[in-house]
């Protein structure tokens, strides 16, 4: 999943050549520095799973437990259901309803704008590209409260519509980029091939080149899907009423909520908003790293 | 939602009007074809193929050129007017906001907090960046050496790490290094024999900043992990065995032969790196919201949010964000040139 088709015999690759022990002696420490990696990536995700399966009172011991001793579901079911707390079944689908809105539109949007860019040349192309790669340098923070006031002076804030907007504009740039590269990859002639076969234009292209860039809006698509379902900032100050608040910034808030953190309760509010991300990562990553080398260095 | 359904039905309309393009060679292509010099055939194929005019691609290019107009152009121009507008709370409640000229960036400039600050985020920045960089390839370098299993074990580590929400691992690892029943504190103690517990690792500035670099690296090393080893694959073999034969060690190989192939990935990569770190927010806000100290631990883009929304200085605010537009642009057009050179626009 991970290893690119070209890398399938990459095993002995850089392989030093020497006597057989040393090279035995060089794979076990390898494979044992790759463990320590290894655990020290996982550890912060097992330790979040580990204390979320844990009573509060449990985890406030001197010793940690290293394995759930008192195993229970109970934290979940706070964080779900509790009424005193901000609840999280309406961030959930709050954040759902934006996200998916979010890939949605820029997925349509970034497509049309990536064929115009790939398959068209006409005045003003490099200036798009440009302004593309440019845009995505204008960090987000610096426009908090000129994105506040664009989407207060159409009420739009605190309203799903108004949060996808700007997330679709945040994304767009950089969607672009990304399927201009797979669009690039595809050649027209396989179109030409099928027009000269009898398909109208739009034919050809929907049915010999679209199917070849499903797997490109893929990777594209849960860009935006982990762009919007993971962004904070904005969704804090666009976002502020509670009844219209993203899991991010729920999950802020509940971190605020009484003096004493409930990190017990916390744990598994974080492990819930990570799962989805988790996910869609592991099913796609490799072409996600793939789709960013081609959009970003190799066009 | 109305905003989204008439968007959705933009996307066949806009295909339809590239359909009612005239065919191949029609009038109106001439201007661009000519310009297009050698091994342009198979791109002026492909515009004769999908029409020539230019409505088509004018159309297709409608729907994202006015969504990043309105959501992006608009603001960022309201952002440099605000900074030259004496614009406070009152202003945000309907007062006229006077021009005062670059007052608001006389004053910015003239803060000694706003100098701190931003020699702290570059500071920052370059340690994250100079630490993500080597780890990341050396663990890509290492995952050529690997079996395949040890480099699926190694790769599902990475990946859990990436795909973990910024604002969950900042919680994740704040509770980690928590004062009284941290991890951390526990297992230095253990190990150390001196008594930890209690120890706040967020009070102090530096090592409050020791671990939000930590949750940085963390998160970004997968990224240029998996990036640099997908270059590594690309390198010839032949190369690389010639190298070999000539009698370069490991380090000569990487240096000479391995790095001149993916220098452009590095200094993609790198800038990348440097760009995200420079504009780290979430991390550092929330990590202070955990238990650090605001004054001593702001990077620029929590200080553009404490300055604006904090103590309602708009103005201020603005000017920062600006100056700070200003220095990624600086940095940016490295790798925008850097792009431009790789792809054949």
């Amino acid at each position: 999943m991970i290893v690119p088709p070209s890398a399938r015999n990459g095993v002995r690759r850089y392989q030093v050549s020497g006597p057989r022990v040393k090279r035995r002696l060089a794979n076990i420490v390898f494979s044992a520095i790759a463990v320590v990696i290894f655990v020290c990536s996982v550890f912060p995700v097992y330790w979040m799973i580990n204390t979320s399966l844990q009573p509060n009172n449990e985890i406030r011991t001197p010793v940690p437990n290293f394995f759930p001793k008192d195993f229970t579901l109970g934290n979940y079911v706070t964080v779900l259901f509790e009424p005193s707390r901000s609840p999280f079944l309406p961030a959930l689908a709050n954040s759902l309803a934006v996200t998916v809105l979010t890939v949605i539109i820029a997925l349509v949007f970034a497509f049309l704008a990536s064929l115009a860019v790939t398959r068209f040349r006409f005045k003003g192309r490099k200036a798009f590209i440009l302004s593309i790669l440019i845009i995505q340098m204008i960090p987000a923070e610096a426009m908090i409260v000129s994105t506040y006031r664009v989407l207060d002076s159409w009420s739009l804030l605190n309203t799903i519509a108004g949060l996808t907007l700007v997330y679709v504009a945040t994304v767009l740039p950089f969607t672009i980029w990304t399927l201009r590269g797979f669009v690039n990859g595809v050649p027209v002639e396989l179109e030409e091939a099928a027009m000269i076969d009898g398909l109208s234009r739009i034919g050809a292209f929907w049915k010999i080149t679209f199917p070849l860039l499903a797997p490109g809006l893929v990777a594209t698509g849960v860009f935006g899907f982990i762009q919007a379902w993971n962004e904070f900032v904005l969704a804090l100050v666009v976002m502020s009423r509670p009844a219209s608040q993203t899991l991010p910034v729920w999950l802020r808030t509940f971190q605020q909520a009484n003096g004493t953190t409930d990190w017990a309760a916390i744990m598994a509010g974080s492990t819930l908003m990570a799962i989805p991300v988790v996910v869609f990562f592991l099913i796609v990553q490799g072409r996600m790293t793939s789709g960013l080398m081609s959009g970003a260095v190799k066009g | 939602m109305s905003s989204v359904s008439s968007s959705i039905d933009v996307a066949p309309g806009a295909i339809d009007c590239a359909r009612q393009v005239p065919g191949p060679g029609s009038g109106g292509s001439g201007g661009a074809a000519g310009s297009g010099g050698p091994a342009e055939s198979r791109r002026s194929r492909a515009r004769r193929l999908l029409g020539g005019k230019r409505l088509a691609p004018a159309l297709l290019l409608v729907p994202a050129i006015v969504i990043l107009i309105v959501i992006i152009g608009w603001p960022l121009v309201q952002l440099v007017v605000v900074s030259f507008q004496q614009y406070g709370r009152a202003q945000v409640f309907g007062q006229a906001a006077p021009f005062i000229g670059f007052d608001n960036y006389t004053r910015v400039l003239g803060d000694s907090q706003f100098w701190q600050v931003l020699a702290r985020s570059f500071l920052f920045c370059a340690v994250n960046v100079v630490v993500t960089m080597s780890l990341g390839t050396l663990i890509a370098l290492l995952m050529t050496r690997l079996n395949k299993f040890f480099r699926a074990l190694l790769s599902v580590g990475l990946l859990l790490a990436w795909a973990m929400p910024a604002l969950t691992a900042v919680i994740v690892w704040g509770w980690l290094f928590d004062t009284q029943f941290g991890v951390v504190n526990y297992v230095l103690t253990q190990v150390t024999g001196i008594d930890f517990i209690g120890h706040s690792w967020l009070i102090n500035p530096i090592s409050f900043f020791a671990v939000a670099a930590i949750i940085i690296i963390w998160q970004s090393v997968p990224f240029v992990a998996f990036t640099i080893y997908a270059g590594l694959t690309q390198v010839p073999d032949e190369v690389l065995e010639a190298a070999q034969l000539d009698g370069a060690g490991a380090v000569k190989r990487f240096r000479l032969v391995i790095f001149p192939y993916l220098k452009s990935i590095f200094v993609v990569v790198t800038i990348l790196q440097i760009i995200w770190d420079l504009r780290v927010f979430t991390q550092v806000f929330a990590l202070q919201g955990i238990g650090g100290v605001r004054e001593q631990t702001s990077t620029l883009g929590v200080y553009i949010y404490q300055t604006s929304l904090g103590t309602g200085d708009y103005g201020a605010g603005g000017a920062i964000a600006v100056i700070m537009v200003i220095i990624m642009m600086a940095i940016s057009i490295f790798y925008v040139r850097q792009v431009i050179k790789e792809v054949e626009l």
